[in-house]
């Protein structure tokens, strides 16, 4: 049993797990909307004193900062459980596209050029990463919710605003990968 | 204890991110590439199972646990806050290879940078909280 839910989870039965957490939260009074936490953690530390969008009662969220701390969790339990240890299994293609751009083949998860301690020390490495998450944050805020919030909860919902976040979601990720990750690296 | 529960589905959807790879930055270059059909997999059969069951919410008017009806607040009606706060935050998907969600999945699965990246998404929610008032929405 452990052998088998080592391996890579096929697409539909995280699919299947990721709309039941979203109907389980409903169940639980609550919505799936992991971005929230970003403003929630604003407020916290007092954020609220000096902006007034931080002014609210983030008391009523720490739920959703329980539900984070669980995220970390279960990324722990997958690294020391529930993993084989094998590479990304992602297809030719992307290999060969990303060693264009001087990325190697996956070893593990994630790619070495960005991920490893050498890049986080170096002055590009640092900023690819402080300048992803700064986009990541703002714009999720901007656009009133993430990948969880809008293409999870809000397209079950038909609602023709999270179709419109979903589709900027799209310009920016094509944007990034077809023309500005070909000018950074 | 009452957040017990939360605790759990949080861990539940930690370990669905990393055993269905969907916390991996090739991943989500593989998508936006069109290169493969697994993240469009994942998303599409949670997008296609979340609107049944909505539906049947809906139809029904399904109660939570409390006894409360589940509501459902349509989102404020306007193109550009969505258009423009959701280009922002594909560059930094498709850059930093992670969401908020995975963000701290990859944290836990032992990616410390990822702790990086994820202060400066704070940081980035920081900074629209200060000129919120000044952007189109």
């Amino acid at each position: 049993m452990l052998d088998f839910i080592s391996q890579p989870w096929t697409w539909w039965v995280s699919g299947i797990i990721i709309s039941s957490t979203m109907f389980l939260l409903l169940f639980f009074g609550q919505s799936f909307g992991f971005s929230s936490n970003l403003r929630t953690i604003c407020a916290a530390v007092g954020g609220g004193k000096f902006v007034k969008f931080f002014d609210f009662n983030w008391r009523s969220q720490i739920w959703n900062l329980v539900f984070l701390v669980g995220a970390i969790l279960g990324g722990f339990i997958a690294k020391q459980f529930l993993s084989t240890g094998a590479p990304v299994a992602i297809s030719e293609n992307t290999i060969s596209d990303l060693a264009k751009l001087g990325i190697s083949a996956p070893t593990s998860v994630q790619p070495n050029e960005l991920f490893s301690m050498e890049a986080l020390f170096s002055v590009k490495g640092f900023l690819i990463l402080a300048f992803g998450g700064l986009m990541v944050g703002f714009g999720s805020r901007y656009a009133g919710g993430c990948t969880s919030g809008h293409a999870i909860s809000g397209l079950s919902d038909l609602q023709l605003p999270s179709l419109i976040a979903v589709i900027g979601f799209f310009i920016g990720g094509l944007l990034m990968t077809f023309v500005l990750l070909p000018l950074i690296f | 204890m009452k957040f017990i529960k939360f605790l759990v589905l949080g861990t539940l959807f930690g370990i669905v991110m990393a055993k269905s790879e969907a916390f991996s930055w090739f991943r989500i270059q593989e998508m936006f590439r069109f290169q493969a059909f697994h993240m469009y997999g994942i998303i599409g059969t949670a997008v296609t199972l979340g609107v049944i069951g909505v539906a049947i919410i809906k139809k029904y008017q399904i109660r939570d646990i409390a006894g409360n009806p589940i509501n459902f607040y349509p989102k404020d009606k306007a193109v550009s806050r969505y258009l423009i706060g959701g280009t922002i935050f594909g560059l930094g998907w498709a850059l930093s290879g992670a969401c908020p969600g995975p963000m701290v999945v990859n944290i836990g699965y032992g990616y410390l940078s990822m702790i990086v990246v994820f202060v400066f998404a704070i940081i980035g929610t920081y900074l629209y909280g200060i000129v919120k008032d000044k952007l189109p929405h």
